[in-house]
This record gives C-alpha cells, sequence and structure tokens, in this order.
C-alpha cells in the first residue's frame, strides 16, 4: 500500500534551482515540501535542478517533512528522468503536473514502477498525486483519482484552468467554484485527498486567510503554499479551533459513557447528539492530535 | 575520463557555489574561494576531489567560488558541471552519484 | 590561566589588577573608592571656555605622549569628531596615546592611519569593527585591546581603572560655558547617555559642537560645571548617518518566526506581569518581537512598565501607542527614537545609570527581559558577540554581558546556521557574555533552555515552544552544517576574560 494517511494541511513549492530555498525548509514545519523542477525552474537550468534534488533527497534530513517531486509534464522530454532522479532520491510523492486522463496517470506509475526496480527501492512506495489545470482534467477527476493504487490526492492548479476557461480570477474564487466542487466531490467518491490552488497575493494576509476560510469549509485538505509566511496561516485556519476541540471531546466523552451505562439518547453541551456528528468530532481531535494541539485520549 | 572543455554550473548567491570544470592536464586540481575557508577548506577541497573520482574524472581544473553552500550543493554543482562538459543528459547513474 | 569558564587566559594579559573571569557575581559586595578628576579651578569671572580650533583645544588641554583620550558614539556612523581630533592630534605628533571610546567603526576609519605609526597605541572599546576591527586583528596595536561593555567602561572609569586625561565630546548643541546636549542643532542624537562619565572624571574636558546656544543650554547631558574648552566647529557629523532613516522590521518568515517564539517565551516564562520591563538588541529577529510582544499585551491587558537600552522606532510605535509606560534612553538608534527623545516620558540615563555593576542600582538589574542576538554560542550557553568566526574583530559587546546577567530572563535568538557557520557549537571563537547569565536560545530550528532555570522549564512544559537541548540544537547545527574547524587565526585571550 503506497498510499499513507497523514495530515497534509501545507504543501510548499520550492524552487529547487535554488540551494538557499531547498538547504533547510523543513525549519518552516510544513506537512509537505513539492520540490519544484516544473516551472519554477529556468530551462538552461533543469539539469542543474534534478541533481541538486538528487542530493537534496538524498542527503538533507528533512525531519519528518514529506517530500514529493514535481516533475515536468509527461510530453516532455525531461520528465523520464526526473522521475528517476526524484524515485533514486527516495521521494515520497510524485506530483505530476497538467493531468488530464486516467491513462496519463498509469503511464506515470509505470516510469516510477520501472524507477523503483532499477533503484531498489519497494515496487509500489512511491505516492502520486496529480494536479488538475485544465477544464478536460477537473471533468476525468475522478477517473484521474482512481486510475492507480499509487494515487494519493488530486489538486486544483488555477491559473492554467482559468485561462483555458476564458475566466477571470476574482477576489472571491467565483471563477473556480465549479472545478473546486467538481473535484472535490471526485476525490471524496474516490478516497483521495483534495488540495486546492496556491494564492499568488502573498502580501494580502487578509485574502488568503478568507480564501483558507473558505476552502476549509467546502472540505479541502490543505492547500499549496508558495511563501513560507503562508504556512503558519494555513495552518492556523486548518487547526480546528480550541471550541471545536472541546465540543469534539464532549461528544466523544458522551459516545462513550452511553456505551457503559447503556444509555440509549446522547445529549452533549444541552443539545441531542446527531450520528453525524460524531464522524466530525473525530476527524477534528484527529487533525487536532496530528497538528499537536491535542493531546488527550480520545483518539 | 579528461576534461577536453569547460562548463559551469551553479550561481554566486549565498548557500550556492558557482563550479567551472577546465581542461587541466596531468591530474584533477582544486581551486577553492570560500566565504568559510578557514573552516571548510580542506573539507570541501576533499569533497570534490572525491566527487570527481567518483564521476571518473582523471584530470582537470575544479574552480570553485562557495558561498557557504552545505556539502549536497556543492557536490551537486559539480555533478551538473561534468555532465554539462560531457553533455549526457538522461540515464544518469544515479545510485553512484 | 583557566578562568571559571574554563578559557586560558594568558598570564601575560593577568597585570595591572586584571583577574580572570570568576563568575558573574563574584565582585557583589565589593567596596572601593571612587577615583577623583584632578580639576583646575575657574574662580575669576572671566573666564572663556570657547576656543579657535580643535588644534588650540588640544594645545590648552596639555595632551602629552601617553596619556588616555576619550570619545563617545552617538554621532555613529555620522561621527566627524574622532577623525577630526585625530588629524589634529597626528600634526602635533603627540605619541604613544590611549584611545577610550564608547565604540568604534567605520566613521573613525583615522585611527588606523594613527594605530600604524604609534601614534595611538592603546584602545579600549565597548564596540569595535570595519577596517578599525581588521587592523586591531592583525595585531597591528602595540598593547592589547581592552573589550568591556558599557556598564563595564562606565564601572573602569569610575573605579579608576581607566584614567581619561582628556575627554573629546562631540555635542549637538552647547552654550559657551559647555551645559552640553544630545538635542536640537545640526546633528541630533536624542542622548549623550555615554559621555557622562567621560565628562564627570576625565581631567580635562573639550565639547565640540557644531551649534553654539544661548545660555543655559538645560537640560544639558553634559554639564558646564565639568567643562574645560568649547569649540565650535562647522559640523560634528553627517545627519544622514546619525541616525539611520528607520530600522525596518525584519519580513524574513524565518526571523519572524523566530522573533514569534521569543514572544512566546516570555509570554509563558511567569514574569510576563502588568509593569514588566524588557530590553531588545536592533537585530532583526530581536525588534520583530516587540510586534508579537504587543499582541501578548493586548491578550491579557499588559503593559509594559519601561522599556530601555539602544532605543528603535518599533519601541517608540508601542510607546506611543500607550503599551510602554516610560523609555529609558542610552542610545538613539534611528530618527523615531531621537525625536522621541524631546517628549515626556522618554528620559536619558547614563551607562552607569543603565549598566554599571558598582554603582547602587543600575538598571540593568531590574530589567525583566531582555532580548540579545549573537555571533556563535556554545553548549555551555556561552554567546560570543565581538569576534567573527574567522578571528576578525566585528562587534560589539554594549550592553550585552551587563543586561543578560541582570535581567530575570535573558534570551538569545539567532539562526541555527548562518552561511554554512554553525552558531551553537562546542566552543565560541571568545566569550562575551558568560553562559550562566544566558537562559535561553531561540533559534529557528529549536528552543534550548539552560538547565539552570528549572522555573522557565517547567514554566514552557505543557506549551507548543519547540524546546531542545543545547546539545541537541549544536547536532543538529553540526548534521546539516559539518563541523567548522577552528579559525587558524584564532588568538586566545583576545577574549573578554574579566565581567564586568
Amino acid at each position: 500500500m503506497a498510499v499513507t494517511n497523514r495530515i497534509r494541511r501545507s504543501m510548499i513549492f520550492l524552487n529547487t534551482q535554488r540551494a538557499a530555498l531547498v538547504k533547510d525548509a523543513f525549519v518552516y514545519h510544513p506537512d509537505c515540501v513539492i520540490f519544484d523542477l516544473e516551472d519554477a525552474v529556468a530551462e538552461g537550468e533543469k539539469d542543474s535542478a534534478r541533481i541538486q534534488l538528487y542530493q537534496t533527497l538524498k542527503h538533507v534530513d528533512y525531519q519528518g517533512v514529506e517530500r514529493w517531486v514535481r516533475v515536468n509534464a509527461l510530453d516532455s522530454d525531461l520528465v523520464n528522468e526526473d522521475i528517476r532522479a526524484a524515485v533514486a532520491g527516495g521521494t515520497e510523492g510524485i506530483r505530476l503536473p497538467k493531468t488530464e486522463t486516467a491513462a496519463e496517470v498509469k503511464e506515470a506509475s509505470a516510469k516510477i514502477t520501472a524507477a523503483e526496480k532499477e533503484f531498489d527501492r519497494p515496487v509500489g512506495s512511491t505516492m502520486l498525486m496529480a494536479a488538475l489545470e485544465s477544464p478536460l482534467g477537473v471533468m476525468n477527476a475522478y477517473e484521474i483519482a482512481t486510475a492507480d493504487d499509487r494515487m494519493m490526492g488530486i489538486a486544483l492548479s488555477a491559473g492554467d484552468y482559468t485561462r483555458t476557461m476564458h475566466a477571470k480570477r476574482t477576489v472571491a474564487g467565483t471563477e473556480l467554484f465549479g472545478a473546486r466542487s467538481q473535484m472535490l466531490i471526485a476525490a471524496r467518491a474516490a478516497g483521495v485527498m483534495a488540495f486546492d490552488t496556491v494564492y499568488t497575493d502573498t502580501d494580502n494576509e487578509e485574502g488568503f486567510k478568507k480564501e483558507l476560510q473558505l476552502i476549509k469549509d467546502m472540505g479541502f485538505d490543505g492547500k499549496s503554499c508558495i511563501n513560507p509566511k503562508q504556512i503558519g496561516i494555513t495552518h492556523e485556519i486548518f487547526n480546528p479551533s480550541a471550541a471545536e476541540i472541546k465540543h469534539a471531546e464532549h461528544v466523544l466523552q458522551a459516545v462513550n459513557d452511553s456505551k457503559e451505562n447503556g444509555v440509549g439518547v446522547l445529549t452533549v453541551d444541552g443539545k441531542m447528539v446527531d450520528v453525524a456528528w460524531v464522524e466530525g468530532a473525530q476527524r477534528n481531535l484527529k487533525l487536532a492530535k496530528a497538528a499537536g494541539i491535542y493531546k488527550g485520549a480520545l483518539v | 575520463m579528461k576534461v577536453t572543455t569547460q562548463a559551469i554550473a551553479g550561481t554566486l548567491e549565498s548557500s550556492d557555489a558557482q563550479v567551472m570544470i577546465l581542461p587541466h592536464s596531468g591530474s584533477v586540481k582544486v581551486e577553492l574561494t570560500s566565504s568559510v575557508f578557514d573552516q571548510y577548506g580542506d573539507h570541501i577541497i576533499a569533497l570534490a576531489k572525491d566527487t570527481a573520482k567518483t564521476l571518473g574524472l582523471e584530470d582537470g581544473l575544479i574552480k570553485i567560488v562557495d558561498k557557504g553552500a552545505l556539502d549536497c550543493t556543492i557536490k551537486a554543482r559539480i555533478e551538473t558541471a561534468f555532465y554539462r562538459m560531457t553533455g549526457q543528459t538522461a540515464d544518469l547513474p544515479w545510485e553512484v552519484l | 590561566m583557566i578562568n571559571k569558564i574554563g578559557r586560558d587566559i594568558p598570564d601575560e594579559y593577568l597585570k595591572n589588577g586584571v583577574e580572570p573571569f570568576q563568575g558573574i557575581y563574584y565582585r557583589d559586595g565589593y567596596q572601593y573608592k571612587k577615583a577623583a578628576p584632578t580639576v583646575r579651578a575657574y574662580v575669576k569671572p572671566d573666564g572663556n571656555k570657547l576656543v579657535d580650533s580643535i588644534h588650540d583645544a588640544v594645545v590648552k588641554s596639555g595632551l602629552k605622549d601617553g596619556m588616555t583620550i576619550s570619545f563617545h558614539h552617538h554621532l555613529r556612523d555620522g561621527d566627524y569628531v574622532v577623525n577630526m581630533v585625530m588629524k589634529e592630534i597626528h600634526k602635533l605628533g603627540i605619541k604613544d596615546l590611549t584611545v577610550c571610546a564608547t565604540s568604534l567603526g567605520k566613521a573613525h576609519n583615522y585611527l588606523v592611519t594613527c594605530i600604524e605609526d604609534g601614534t595611538v597605541t592603546g584602545i579600549s572599546t565597548s564596540g569595535i569593527r570595519d577596517e578599525i576591527g581588521e587592523v586591531v586583528s592583525e595585531g597591528k596595536l602595540k598593547h592589547p585591546a581592552v573589550i568591556r561593555s558599557h556598564g563595564g567602561r562606565a564601572r573602569a572609569i569610575e573605579d579608576g581603572t581607566v584614567k581619561i586625561d582628556v575627554a573629546f565630546i562631540g555635542a549637538s548643541t552647547s552654550d559657551a560655558y559647555g551645559n552640553a546636549s544630545g538635542k536640537g542643532g545640526k546633528s541630533d542624537t536624542g542622548v549623550l547617555a555615554y559621555a557622562d562619565g567621560d565628562a564627570k572624571y576625565a581631567d580635562k574636558v573639550v565639547v565640540i559642537t557644531d551649534t553654539l546656544v544661548d545660555g543655559p543650554n538645560f537640560p544639558a547631558s553634559i554639564e558646564g560645571v565639568d567643562v574645560d574648552y568649547v569649540v565650535k566647529v562647522d559640523s560634528i557629523g553627517d545627519p544622514e548617518k546619525i541616525a539611520t532613516g528607520a530600522l525596518r522590521l525584519t519580513k524574513d518568515t524565518r526571523e519572524l518566526n523566530m522573533a514569534k517564539e521569543v514572544a512566546k517565551c516570555i509570554y509563558y516564562s511567569g514574569y510576563f506581569k502588568d509593569g514588566f520591563s524588557f530590553q531588545t538588541g536592533a537585530g532583526g529577529p530581536s525588534l520583530a518581537t516587540t510586534t508579537f510582544l504587543k499582541q501578548y499585551m493586548e491578550k491579557d491587558h499588559i503593559k509594559c512598565g519601561w522599556a530601555m537600552g539602544g532605543v528603535t522606532e518599533p519601541i517608540v510605535d508601542l510607546f506611543k501607542a500607550g503599551y510602554v509606560n516610560e523609555i529609558l534612553d542610552d542610545q538613539s538608534f534611528d530618527l523615531a527614537a531621537v525625536a522621541s527623545a524631546h517628549t515626556q516620558n522618554h528620559f536619558e540615563i547614563s551607562a552607569s545609570q543603565y549598566a554599571n555593576p558598582f554603582n547602587k542600582g543600575a538598571f540593568v538589574n531590574q530589567l525583566s527581559f531582555v532580548i540579545l542576538g549573537a555571533l556563535e554560542i556554545d553548549t555551555g550557553f556561552n554567546v560570543n558577540v565581538v569576534q567573527g568566526s574567522n578571528g576578525i574583530l566585528r562587534g560589539a559587546p554594549g550592553g550585552h554581558p551587563d543586561t543578560a546577567a541582570g535581567a530575570s530572563v535573558s534570551i538569545i535568538v539567532a539562526p541555527l546556521i548562518r552561511s554554512r557557520m554553525p552558531t551553537v557549537r562546542d566552543k565560541v571563537t571568545s566569550v562575551t557574555t558568560p553562559g550562566e547569565s544566558i537562559d535561553i536560545v531561540v533559534t529557528d530550528y529549536g528552543v534550548a533552555v539552560n538547565p539552570r532555570r528549572k522555573d522557565l522549564l517547567a514554566a514552557f512544559k505543557d506549551t507548543n515552544i519547540p524546546l531542545k537541548t543545547i546539545e541537541e540544537l549544536r547536532d543538529l547545527a553540526y548534521q546539516y552544517a559539518g563541523k567548522a574547524k577552528a579559525s587558524r587565526i584564532y588568538r586566545p585571550g583576545r577574549c573578554l576574560s574579566r565581567i564586568p
């Protein structure tokens, strides 16, 4: 089983070409880093970034932060070597850009399998994440998400999507509602995680917070970040609040008590417990525990 | 392998190193300028020679201008310069790099 | 001789009463007689202190070979006074002088010439940077340079360890009798705190100003009763370089994250109570702490009683917004601080009031918190802020050892690795501030608490402060950067060996 279950609130893109960025980005405590070999890297420096990637994966202890690699597009002449370097270095996962079909996922997976065999890594140990960057990709979200056992999640990439949709980027994110909803439904149906696109206006903290609140309420698992300062804010919004944690504790405590006492009707804080609350309460406490803000024993 | 043409990799940004490989007959020579020369000079020179050996370099001049890069970056820049010199872009022997 | 923190201090330095370091409170209760200047009485009411030029003032002061002269650094990088005076002295051919300065940097580079030709053969200072630092590090100064903290310098002057023959005091304004101040004029420095002891303890005192005002020039930092001569020059400094326009708060996420942890440490320390006092250095993460401190003050409805130190805009902003009741100013770092020095409840204090542990109530001993930087920290929590890892003198202890020893909680904030150089390491190049006075070390890789502070360790136990041991921090630094080799030009003994 390739896909590991863990908290992935933030995934920060790092331009692998830049030594200063990749040497110790774990100090910002993101849940995941994405070493970028694609858009951030200048054409003439693809080789240099790839070798830096390999040496970083191999020699820099990322202190438990999950390491992903965004490879170049499947139709480029760079992707094979990108995957070989990433797998040889021992990356936890590969993010495939511009994914439009399930066949592409299968093709990437086959390349990863070949690399795993070549470099003596357990076959199937490298996860995959697909970035949906076009209307076709969004339409095929469910097929993409279920195309392969390696699939950990799907991520929206709004730049190209908005362009091809003839839409305008808005502060409210009106143009992304369709894509966000569609891919989220697909991800949940497929049982994989869902990640939202980057927020490019890095100086606009208020706008960033609003967008985070929106995608959290929609049900996203996390967000792609482009600046280290976005990590703390992302965690702040994605973490359950103190009130949510307290409520979740009460719900689960009531469930436990009822099991012991055989009481049929549950009430918490004076209200009858809806069965739907229990799952949400468990999810919140698990998230809080993974985030290090809940130390209790209820989950 | 001997160095026949020159190649360059890396930058002069902080935490990076710029590496040039140039023809030089007889042996592998390392020339180092470093912001941390006193503390890491010997170590970096040994690392460069070791990397050259792994790459199968028999002679050549490796010129490094180091701006406080970590080992993995210095190694990466030397390897990049080397493969730029040889022109090899695919099927790199990652397991030995 | 091996001192209390395990540093070998060569015997050649342990003469004329210099003792090796024996613990930060070793001199507590020490009794001494204060030094006193030799004063020329001005009995006749016709005394005219105004002289035409610096040359005349030097001649009249009776400066001779082998004497000690003093300067302050309130004019910072814009200072013209040191170079103007040294050029006149150089022309007069006086040799073998000791310069007792409060800090030396690039504005004082004429001293390089003076050191090279023997005009100056001794230096004692609280900071040494740039070309002067390099020249002294190369061993070109005839006698060993003595680096004292601001409090240590004030102490040495008051107890007679240092005898100043002639003090040259640049002042923004002065009247003809030498009532001088850092306020007003063309070169406003806000305060003249560091020159206070120079004026009171030097045998001859020369005030150099570019703005003569009608007397009495009150409130006067330097009182006319202590002044022998007043010289008016065209300009004492470049106002552009005296105060930095604005020390901008850092936008670097790494530094901000460290500042956040510092504020968190303060908040949970048990000392964060209404009326608390604090001082922060001017480094990026130290200064940024003010932003996060403000959030905690708002949250708990707590106000700061007083903030002290080198004053900067972020402190002034807190003061203006009502979060800080009073400012105690020994140095105004930027234009905002200079402007604020003219306002109510912003008080000038002398170097001795600020940090001299040999007086009866230095403010450093009343500090709740001090936040300081470091070039290097060792596993004994000893801190170096003076000597680069390559051996070159490039920093200033300033009030570092004084405030660290005095404050209830002293916090060092620094990145774990700077351009590959491990900040936390087995051994610092030289010790500026002994580890027994350092309580917390905040880095981008985690926070270490001095095991002596069991109270703080207990207070932090259930917080999300990322605690590590100092050895763990060192191991991390070595893991990522590799272990550095000791510098080749490191010379033992060029370290602060005696505190104060």
